[in-house]
């Protein structure tokens, strides 16, 4: 129990990430693009990908951690 | 990006009037968005200036106003100042406050972006920068970074505001040659 709390609060940090991976995407496809919808479209795009990126990386780091 | 059949977006065909390249660059450092907002592109400039602002000023909350100062003394090499420096004026009080503290005076603003007082007795009670640490735990270090990617997103929106829009051109259309060679031959 002490455990699951111990991650959902560590998970909740991850919730850091979400202003900046919006931030980030949003000025990446602002600088690629003039008009509004090809920035958000490009926006979007990006904002998968670093989300998929990322999620990779903490499946990764997460088995890492189990298997240690 | 240029569309499957080969012609190029819509935005592509824009004629963007950068207006004076190096005095929207200033401005873009001096304030984001405040580039483009110099050359009339107010979208983007707006755009630019709440998401670098927001996520600058989110990162500081965040540590409390301290994960911004900067220092180049023994156990306190700031680095990360000069990521945050791209991001212009919000990141200017530092220098400030680092010119008082090697004076010996007192910091103003009650020591918002002032340089830690005592690094040289590390890990003591008497070290700021460690009683920081210990205050805002890993909040301390994700100030640190969001104040830096402000900077760093800033940098791109200074190229952007110089040079207009960074279009990739993929390798397919680059390995093409120019319609003029073709003409030619």
């Amino acid at each position: 129990m002490i455990d699951l709390l111990a991650f959902v609060a560590d998970t909740n940090r991850l919730w850091y990430a979400l202003p900046l991976v919006v931030s980030v995407s949003l000025v990446y496809g602002a600088t690629r693009h003039e008009l509004m919808g090809p920035i958000l479209n490009n926006a979007f795009r990006a904002a998968v990908w670093i989300g998929g990126f990322m999620s990779i990386i903490f499946a990764v780091l997460m088995l890492i951690s189990w298997a240690v | 990006m240029p569309t499957e059949d080969g012609t190029p977006a819509a935005d592509e065909m824009i004629e963007v009037d950068l207006r004076n390249p190096a005095v929207a660059a200033v401005w873009a450092w001096v304030c984001p968005g405040a580039g483009h907002i110099y050359q009339r592109r107010y979208s983007k400039g707006i755009l630019f200036m709440v998401c670098i602002l927001a996520t600058w000023f989110f990162g500081l909350s965040l540590g409390g106003g301290h994960v911004v100062y900067a220092s180049w003394k023994k156990n306190d090499h700031r680095w990360q100042y000069f990521c945050q420096l791209g991001v212009g004026t919000p990141a200017l009080p530092a220098i400030v406050q680092s010119q008082r503290a090697k004076k010996g005076q007192e910091p103003l603003m009650d020591g918002w972006m002032a340089p830690p007082r005592n690094v040289a007795n590390y890990e003591t009670p008497e070290d700021e920068l460690s009683q920081w640490h210990l205050e805002y735990h890993s909040f301390f270090e994700l100030g640190t970074l969001y104040t830096m990617i402000a900077g760093l997103l800033n940098v791109l929106v200074i190229y952007d505001a110089y040079a207009g829009p960074m279009v990739i051109i993929s390798e397919e259309e680059s390995d093409k040659p120019p319609p003029d060679n073709q003409d030619d031959s």
